[in-house]
């Protein structure tokens, strides 16, 4: 195998938190971030239970320098890839030889959910500014001119394993030498499209979520951002900086069984995890820990939780999803996992599964319930398992 | 990304010419009154199971059907890797859920647009259809969607998951276009020439099936592919088109045709007139979009147009000035002027 | 009773989209899922908004979908058994 990528930079926004120390403040206090709607205008506040930044769109554009009318999506994606650079010592010198690979599925919706108010009844109405950054791809590319980077950028999105896919696009252009460093991961706002459009498929927990508990009853949406800052060997010494962890394996799977479910006996689930551990060259008795896509849905977890089963059995990993402290964020979840999955590594930490009760019966396995401190933590999975069956998983090791 | 190498197998193409059908392409050209150019639809029912195909929007179809002829025509159901590139998404079935949800308020709503509005949902169903377990990406980034698709490929090509079944589609709506015309994009042409449409909106899905080697008698082969994001002033564009072919080992008069993004709009046309002139001044040129219109993923049209020209070494009907053997062709995708694309494709 | 079944099988065609099938090709008891005429979960999904849109009856816990939405009788037996208000005569 060609060289690793080593991850020198973190950068994350998110219901717990506004920065990689205060996420990880909450996360050791086993401080959830879902609750009540704040921002977020729609009919389900009060009935359904979110995990929203708690900063509104006027506090991020002040965080961040940009204006506060742009979409959510974007702005909380520039303040954590800024964090990301600025953690890994990353200056615009660098530029030429950096990409940015982000991905998000809901792009600037919430302005254009705005706009339509108007523009249904009158096709002339409606201010233009707000859809000017309608397209997925159009945040990316205001956020990549905000960082100066433009040698190479790209927009990735397949549903909630999109930010996983861009981590190992931006790995995979570092390996084949023509990056040397990749700021990677993705971000999505809230927006009640999504929202709408979750409950339609009733997989919403109109209580705060318990992923793989027996009574599981659906997901929490949240939103989010997370980068990683990637860099090549001879980016690192460019940055003069020690590398925080490595991304060792990754696959890409399809489940190829249903638009929307799981199938389930996990086969897409399997094969990417399978796939991730062939191209780590690890055995599945050398993972440490797994962080679940885990969103709480009662196919989700039975299809994830048989393919752990298939894969692991009779000797499970500590594992735990921590969609419980941030709901799922949707095309950011991969990287906000992501960046979890280093600071495992990183603090000996062990998250774990908040509001967990009873094990799932099928399962002979069940997941961590308090942090765990001093842990040695050498190679951790993570699953972003998405619509249209898109699997993916990550493998991120001790450097 | 400059170096790609790899070979076109197969193709397949839903456009508003008549790509499914090669002869028909190649004596009959279609033309439009409006300020759009909409795809020529096949019978779908001659693709998808009609149980199958009732969840499906318009743009799901398209994708679906020219992935499927392009593996047809490879005479293979088994890609190694699936990625899709797509600026827009899926708009009907998101424009429809939106609506719904600001008419109903937030009640009653069907989730089937919802579904079909994500983005990866074309490559979602492909994958469903043959029953495709292998790699599966989406790439949504505007203008260079299908050059990052492309260049995605070839690094999986590298990595032995070949072959590469690549994708390139968008549609246009009802309230898409309304939008988007709003914006002022679209301009009719000035040009007597009725072979020039003007700035007009266009729609399509084209499929390749990519090797890494030339094994499978490939119909062409894309030498490389190299983007460049908002070039600041001509003299900059100028040389990213002599660098690029520079490293290919080329020289302007070494390529044997053009295909440009010029539409007949001569305000609109003045940076691809200049780059003709300053480069290209004694070589045939055929501005592509004047086929399929303008949009962000019409570069998969031109590389569908180029591999018909270099496979079959024939001068279609209502084109002129080409000289055979057709070697090299190179591609100039220019989305407003944020976004141009150079393709080097070559002869087998 | 049979012209509510009448009128929801032609819902369900127009709802599901099911260009091929008319009336006349469901019958009353077949099973609409799986082995009948192959409906999914996502149909079943929509047949819960029909219910909401067309005769303002509630199905707020999808796992009684199964039962419910069996076949076209036991949808018009949901139906009458839970409208108070039911739009459509039986």
């Amino acid at each position: 195998m060609s060289a690793s990528s080593w991850i020198a930079g973190l950068g994350i926004i998110s219901a717990i938190g506004q920065d990689v120390q205060k996420n990880l403040a909450s996360l050791t206090a086993e401080k959830t971030g879902i609750g009540e709607m704040t921002w977020l205008r729609s009919d389900h506040q009060g009935e359904l239970p979110v995990g929203e930044v708690k900063s509104s769109n006027t506090e991020l554009a002040a965080n961040s320098g940009l204006s506060k009318k742009l979409p959510r999506t974007a702005l909380l994606s520039s303040v954590a890839a800024r964090e990301a650079l600025v953690d890994a010592g990353w200056q615009v010198k660098l530029a030429p030889r950096t990409g940015f690979i982000s991905a998000n599925t809901v792009g600037g919706m919430d302005k254009t959910e705005h706009f339509f108010e108007k523009f249904i009844s009158n096709p002339a109405a409606g201010k233009l500014a707000e859809v000017v950054y309608h397209e997925c791809g159009a945040i990316t590319e205001l956020v990549a001119d905000y960082l100066g980077i433009r040698h190479f950028v790209s927009t990735v999105s397949t549903a909630c394993s999109s930010s996983a896919n861009a981590i190992f696009t931006g790995a995979r252009m570092i390996r084949s030498g023509l990056l040397d460093f990749a700021l990677v991961g993705g971000a999505d706002a809230l927006t009640r499209f999504t929202l709408n459009g979750f409950n339609t498929l009733m997989i919403l927990d109109k209580e705060p979520c318990r992923p793989f508990d027996e009574n599981r009853r659906g997901l929490n949406l949240g939103e989010a951002a997370a980068y990683l800052l990637l860099a090549s060997e001879k980016g690192l010494e460019q940055l003069k900086k020690k590398p925080y962890a490595r991304i060792s394996g990754y696959a890409n799977a399809n489940d190829a069984f249903h638009q929307t479910a799981s199938s389930p006996q996990g086969t897409g689930s399997l094969l990417a995890m399978k796939g991730a551990l062939e191209f780590a060259g690890l055995s599945p008795n050398q993972i440490d820990y797994i962080n679940l896509h885990g969103t709480g849905t009662t196919n989700n977890d039975i299809a994830e939780g048989t393919a752990i089963r298939i894969l692991f059995d009779p000797a499970y990993p500590k594992m735990s999803s921590t969609k419980a402290y941030t709901g799922h964020t949707l095309g950011a979840s991969g990287a906000v996992e992501a960046v979890y999955s280093v600071l495992s590594i990183q603090q000996g930490l062990i998250f774990p599964n908040l509001r967990w009760e009873t094990p799932m019966k099928e399962l002979p396995f069940q997941p961590v319930t308090t942090c765990l401190t001093n842990q040695r933590v050498q190679h951790v999975l993570s699953n972003s398992f998405g619509f249209g069956g898109n699997c993916s998983s990550l493998i991120f090791s001790a450097a | 990304m400059v170096n790609m190498n790899c070979y076109i197998r197969a193709t397949g193409n839903i456009s508003p010419q008549h790509s499914l059908d090669p002869v028909t392409f190649s004596q009959t050209r279609v033309h439009t009154t409006q300020d759009y150019f909409k795809v020529i639809e096949p019978d779908y029912d001659g693709f998808v199971d009609s149980k199958l195909i009732r969840r499906m929007s318009r743009i799901v179809k398209m994708g679906v059907a020219s992935a499927i002829t392009c593996l047809r025509q490879a005479g293979t159901e088994n890609p190694g890797a699936l990625v899709t590139a797509t600026a827009y998404g899926c708009l009907e079935d998101t424009s429809s859920f939106l609506r719904r949800m600001i008419e109903f308020e937030e009640k009653m709503l069907s989730p089937t647009a919802f579904i079909q509005s994500t983005h990866n949902t074309v490559g979602a169903q492909i994958a469903l259809l043959i029953k495709c377990h292998q790699y599966n990406n989406t790439i949504v980034h505007r203008a260079f969607s299908f050059e990052n698709a492309l260049t995605e490929s070839t690094l999986l090509l590298g990595e032995g998951m070949g072959p590469v079944l690549v994708g390139a589609i968008d549609e246009i709506t009802k309230d898409s276009h309304t939008l988007l015309s709003r914006f002022g994009l679209y301009k009719p042409t000035d040009r007597e020439d009725p072979h020039f449409s003007g700035n007009i909106a266009g729609e399509g899905a084209a499929f390749f099936l990519l090797d890494k080697d030339p094994d499978h008698h490939p119909l062409a082969w894309i030498q490389g592919i190299k983007t460049l994001y908002h070039p600041g002033n001509d003299e900059t564009l100028r040389l990213f088109f002599l660098d690029f072919l520079n490293s290919q080992g080329f020289q302007p008069d070494q390529v044997d045709l053009v295909l440009s993004s010029h539409t007949g709009n001569k305000e609109r046309d003045t940076i691809d007139q200049y780059l003709l002139d300053s480069l290209f001044s004694k070589k045939p040129f055929f501005p592509f979009k004047t086929l399929c219109g303008d949009y962000p993923t019409a570069s998969g049209f031109a590389l569908w147009l180029a591999t018909q020209l270099l496979a079959e070494q024939k001068q279609p009907a209502w084109m002129k000035d080409l000289t055979f053997p057709l070697n090299h062709i190179l591609i100039h995708h220019r989305s407003t002027n944020l976004h141009h694309s150079l393709y080097l494709v070559s002869r087998c | 009773m049979d012209n509510l079944m009448e009128k929801l099988k032609g819902q369900i065609i127009e709802r599901l989209n099911l260009k091929d099938l008319k009336p006349a090709d469901i019958s009353d008891d077949q099973p609409l899922f799986v082995e009948g005429i192959g409906l999914d979960s996502i149909d079943a999904l929509e047949l819960i908004v029909l219910l909401q849109q067309e005769y303002n009856v509630k199905l707020s816990n999808a796992d009684d979908g199964p039962r419910v939405f069996y076949s076209v009788r036991t949808i018009a037996d949901y139906i009458n058994a839970n409208s108070g208000v039911a739009k459509a005569s039986s």
